[in-house]
């Protein structure tokens, strides 16, 4: 009976043990799992290919994730993996787009078409001020000018100012 | 003056590109492997579990490597053309059964004929990755040295087999 | 007999349209005043006959009409209601038909608000307008008939998209489309001024208001399609670059240097020709994203089923109206003044650097989502090897838009106090100095408080607190000015709405900016595999799952599981992450629990069942992710607020005497916008 007693409360133990846990993560290791899901982050889904691996539902995400888990299990390092999937899918399985060839005029255009517009702005900015290069006003001219400023200001300088900085 | 023009000439250019792209399937995804060895295995025989496939014994072969699962709509679409042109005898078709069980794809061949001179059986997938297999059906042409010359993404159906394939074929047999 | 009515009731919109798209224009040409007068009533005609016609469409889908193709395609009789009237603009056909729904409010709006504009520039708003539905309607007709008939009627429908069925669905589409259509409103008055010849500060003063509106609809039509794919896409992603999002998104940002174009245009009638071209790209991005969308040309998880016959009709009605805008550009624009000229630094100069960037950003997206297409293209002719297939992605646009952006942000802050015509750097320079400094200050110091640095995180802080204490020195800046014995308060209110909302716009930037780099930052997500009572902790919160259940919905099977939060040991929520598979598609769908608060989403999805009734779950914290909606809607309202300005209600009461009085309207003073549309727009 003790026996009994004595086995039933050891399983009992062992159950209550098993329990609740704290929850492990889906591949068993935390910082296997951070890398392995960095490294998903940069490769692209090729059956949604608007998606990175991490971020698919698709089947063929699963199992890259599993594949990718796997290389890294064996030692391989980031690039390893990278190069061992690029030699099977190409390069278009790299998310980002590496920097060669015609890619590489995909990343530099933003920065000239940037620089272009900026530089086009300035030179017809220039080329309007010098088109419209007023001549000096006389001296009867700008006495005019003066009285007539100062009728208007007479009539609330509030107005005057709020006007000038309305967007 | 001519500057007010630039914005119609970038709009030309533009919309040729996307009368060229209308043409085009954006989401095939082009092979690495082209004009490469295919890549080794050696499979278990999906009807025969103690005979293996293996490109190494196809050698001096040209020869269709056709991947396909039971559980692929499309596969069904091409599957009566496979088997009308195995039928021929003009190229041997051999099958790689991607992530499939054994009993659901022997079931399948009984029920819709069996195209393939032989099975590899891929049920883990790791041969078809191997490949660069994305989805399912995908077919590659493979020559009397082993390497492969063709790719083709998705069902095949008689014009691809007419226009696309035996072309390819012919000019490897010589 | 009803799909009938409304396939007959199309027909008859197209011939209404092909009227009001020829006379008018012609009548504007050669002073045809009856020929101009037609406008209006065919607008408000082919109103009534296009929404017969989308009444109708409706109807079948209420009623589960199974012998009309749409409908038996796109619905089912499981499907509840609120998806068989939303589910109407599902598909292809029901999404050109909305599209169209949308252009003939835009026509009618035109019609009610424009009483005070000549008569010769509504014919040509109208008849231009009228051009375009011409296209449409022809495209519908012609090649996506909603009413076809599918004989013998099927005895159910293939239902609708299981993704689609989702209350976001009935405001996201409608939205959008408003905001997509009201760029044609602006895309109208810019061929109306450059047909007429006559381009200038009352021009963009009519124009300003009618694309203000559509700008906020397409900002809120974008932020409810973010906020959407969201909770029922990927894993809790806001964006993904991907091609129909970004083609929604080029429209946006050339709209928005639009805006402040037609402000410097306004102001001082400068860079009319630059406003123009502004508003014809922005109209043909909408064009242009309604191609790429529907034509097969690219891959996306949203594109409708493609097909290049429909992507040709497409791009040729592109060709033709952006061709032939571009080419009447090319003639007149050059003949239109230079306007007022400004110094280097000034509020002009810095607006218009901001176009420069917004526009370079918009053409940035275009290329990045391009570039596959021409890469293909160029293999396909052979001048590339096929190994060049590329694809671009989320890394390439974050990369590249973010240092855009910064400059833009920093323009933010100096182009509202710097002065018309000429500013002065130094004393700009002295006003922005403080906020400048703390906001460096806290840029530096608030990472560490929120849990670890990174120079990317920095950087946000750095650009949102920059607007934020500019905002606010505007404001201090502004109130100071007002002599008035009221309240601060008073004062407040008393600010022209233009002013008040380009400061509630530029604070949702800020907001936007705050809530993208936190989530960025410090978003933490655990993916575990859970038995029932395991519990995982994330972002401080505890969860534990409690097993699942199985729950039949009207058309589809669930297992919802059971998670409950606990922080500190107190339990909070109990959410319901569930595991959806339709009965006819038979597609498995993963609908997220999101437990909502404004500091932080806690964003929970049942992954796949891992033996045992355990299930891989995956749990995140995202903090401040509610932020990037609700700053799109602060720039959404600050829109609204501008419009509501006193100076487009008073003064047009003048201007309608000055009309009538038959004084040249182009000549006069007093600005001329429309009355009673702030009232109405606001109702809106």
């Amino acid at each position: 009976m003790k026996q009994l007693f004595a086995v039933l409360l050891v399983l009992f133990a062992w159950s209550v043990n098993t329990y609740a846990k704290e929850a492990e993560p889906v591949m068993g290791d935390e910082a296997l799992q951070e890398r392995v899901m960095k490294l998903a982050g940069e490769l692209r889904c090729l059956v949604c290919q608007g998606e990175s691996l991490a971020e698919s539902h698709s089947d063929f995400a699963k199992d890259m994730l599993v594949k990718i888990r796997e290389l890294i299990q064996q030692g391989k390092t980031n690039q390893e993996v990278k190069d061992y999937l690029v030699e099977r899918y190409g390069d278009f399985i790299l998310y980002r787009p590496p920097f060669s060839g015609i890619t590489a005029y995909i990343w530099v255009a933003p920065f000239v078409l940037a620089v272009a517009g900026a530089g086009l702005l300035i030179f017809n900015i220039r080329r309007r001020r010098e088109r419209m290069k007023v001549a000096p006003l006389s001296e009867e001219e700008q006495a005019r000018v003066n009285s007539l400023l100062k009728e208007d200001a007479g009539d609330g300088k509030a107005a005057m100012a709020s006007e000038g900085d309305r967007p | 003056m001519m500057r007010f023009l630039i914005p119609l000439v970038v709009f030309v250019v533009l919309v040729g590109f996307l009368w060229k792209g209308l043409a085009l399937d954006p989401s095939e995804v082009p092979t690495p492997l082209l004009n490469k060895p295919a890549p080794a295995f050696k499979l278990q025989e999906l009807q025969n579990a103690s005979q293996t496939l293996s490109p190494a014994n196809l050698r001096g072969k040209v020869w269709l490597l056709n991947v396909w699962a039971s559980w692929c709509v499309s596969c069904r679409e091409e599957h009566p053309v496979l088997l009308r042109y195995s039928k021929t005898g003009e190229v041997p078709i051999y099958g790689l059964n991607y992530k499939d069980q054994r009993k659901d794809a022997l079931r399948w061949l009984q029920q819709f004929g069996n195209p393939y001179v032989a099975n590899g059986f891929d049920t883990d997938g790791q041969v078809g990755i191997d490949y660069g297999v994305y989805g399912v059906p995908e077919t590659y042409v493979i020559d009397r040295q082993g390497v492969i010359r063709h790719k083709h993404i998705g069902p095949i159906t008689d014009t691809v087999w007419r226009d696309e394939i035996m072309p390819i074929v012919r000019k490897l047999k010589g | 007999m009803i799909p009938e009515i409304g396939h007959f009731a199309l027909i008859v919109a197209l011939c209404v349209a092909l009227v009001q798209g020829t006379l008018p224009l012609v009548g504007a040409a050669r002073g045809i005043p009856r020929w101009m007068a037609l406008a209006r009533p065919a607008a408000q005609g082919q109103f009534v006959f296009v929404a017969i016609s989308y009444a109708c469409l409706t109807y079948a889908f209420i009623h589960s009409d199974f012998s009309v193709l749409y409908v038996a395609e796109h619905s089912n009789s499981a499907l509840p209601l609120i998806y068989r009237i939303a589910g109407v603009w599902g598909g292809h056909e029901g999404s050109l038909l909305l599209w169209i729904l949308m252009l003939s409010i835009w026509m009618l709006a035109v019609t009610v608000f424009s009483r005070h504009l000549p008569e010769e520039m509504v014919a040509r708003v109208l008849g231009v307008m009228g051009l375009v539905s011409v296209g449409f309607l022809c495209f519908i007709i012609f090649t996506s008939d909603p009413f076809q008939r599918l004989l013998p009627a099927a005895p159910d429908g293939q239902d609708l998209n299981p993704l689609l069925q989702d209350p976001g669905l009935a405001i996201h589409p409608p939205m959008l489309y408003m905001g997509y259509v009201g760029f044609s409103v602006a895309f109208a008055f810019a061929i109306a001024a450059l047909l007429g010849g006559k381009l200038d500060a009352t021009w963009a003063r009519w124009s300003r208001p009618w694309t203000t509106v559509a700008w906020m609809f397409l900002t809120c039509g974008i932020a409810l399609g973010s906020w959407w794919s969201y909770y029922v896409l990927g894993w809790g992603g806001w964006w993904f670059w991907d091609p129909v999002e970004n083609a929604s998104f080029m429209p946006w940002l050339v709209g928005t240097a639009l805006i402040h174009s037609l402000a410097v245009t306004e102001k001082r009638g400068s860079f009319k020709s630059w406003t123009v071209l502004l508003a014809i790209f922005a109209f043909s991005l909408s064009l242009l994203g309604t191609f790429l969308v529907r034509s097969g040309v690219l891959t996306s998880v949203h594109s409708f089923a493609s097909d290049p016959k429909r992507g040709l009709f497409i791009l040729i009605f592109l060709v033709i109206v952006v061709g032939s805008s571009l080419m009447l550009y090319a003639w007149r624009a050059p003949k239109v003044g230079l306007g007022g000229s400004f110094a280097m630094v000034s509020r002009e100069s810095l607006l218009l650097a901001n176009n420069v960037l917004f526009t370079t950003a918009a053409a940035t997206v275009l290329l990045g989502t391009l570039a596959p297409l021409f890469v293909d293209a160029l293999v396909a002719v052979g001048m590339l090897g096929p190994t060049n297939k590329i694809s671009v992605g989320a890394p390439y646009f974050n990369l590249v838009f973010v240092p855009i952006m910064f400059f833009a942000v920093f323009l933010m802050a100096v182009g509202p106090i710097a002065k018309w015509k000429k500013a002065n750097v130094p004393e700009l320079a002295a006003r922005l100095k403080w906020g400048g400094v703390t906001s460096v200050v806290i840029a530096v110091i608030m990472p560490f408080l929120l849990g670890h640095w990174s120079w990317l995180v920095s950087l946000g802080i750095l650009m949102a607190f920059w607007i934020i204490f500019a905002v606010a020195q505007g404001m201090w800046e502004r109130l100071q000015r007002t002599h008035s014995d009221r309240s601060w308060l008073g004062r407040l209110v008393g600010l022209p709405k233009s002013f008040l909302g380009m400061q509630l716009a530029h604070l949702g930037v800020a907001v936007f900016i705050l809530g993208v780099t936190v989530i960025g930052g410090y978003e933490v997500g655990k993916d575990v595999k859970m038995n029932i009572g395991d519990t995982v902790e994330v972002g401080g919160y505890t969860f534990r799952f409690d097993g699942v259940m199985s729950v039949p919905g009207p058309n589809y099977e669930a297992t919802r599981g059971i998670i409950k939060v606990f922080k500190d040991g107190v339990p909070l929520e109990e959410l319901h992450p569930e595991k959806r598979v339709y009965r006819v598609q038979r597609q498995p769908m993963t609908n997220a629990a999101i437990d909502s608060g404004f500091f932080r989403h806690l964003f929970v999805a049942l992954g796949e069942p891992v033996g045992n009734g355990g299930w891989s779950v995956r749990v995140y914290y995202k903090p401040l992710v509610s932020w990037i909606w609700l700053g799109c809607v602060m720039m959404a309202l600050g829109g609204l607020l501008a419009i509501s300005d006193r100076r487009y209600r008073t003064l047009a009461r003048k201007q309608r005497e000055q009309l009538r009085g038959g004084a040249d309207a182009s000549v006069s003073v007093a600005p001329q916008p429309k009355p009673a549309l702030t009232r109405a727009e606001v109702k809106s």
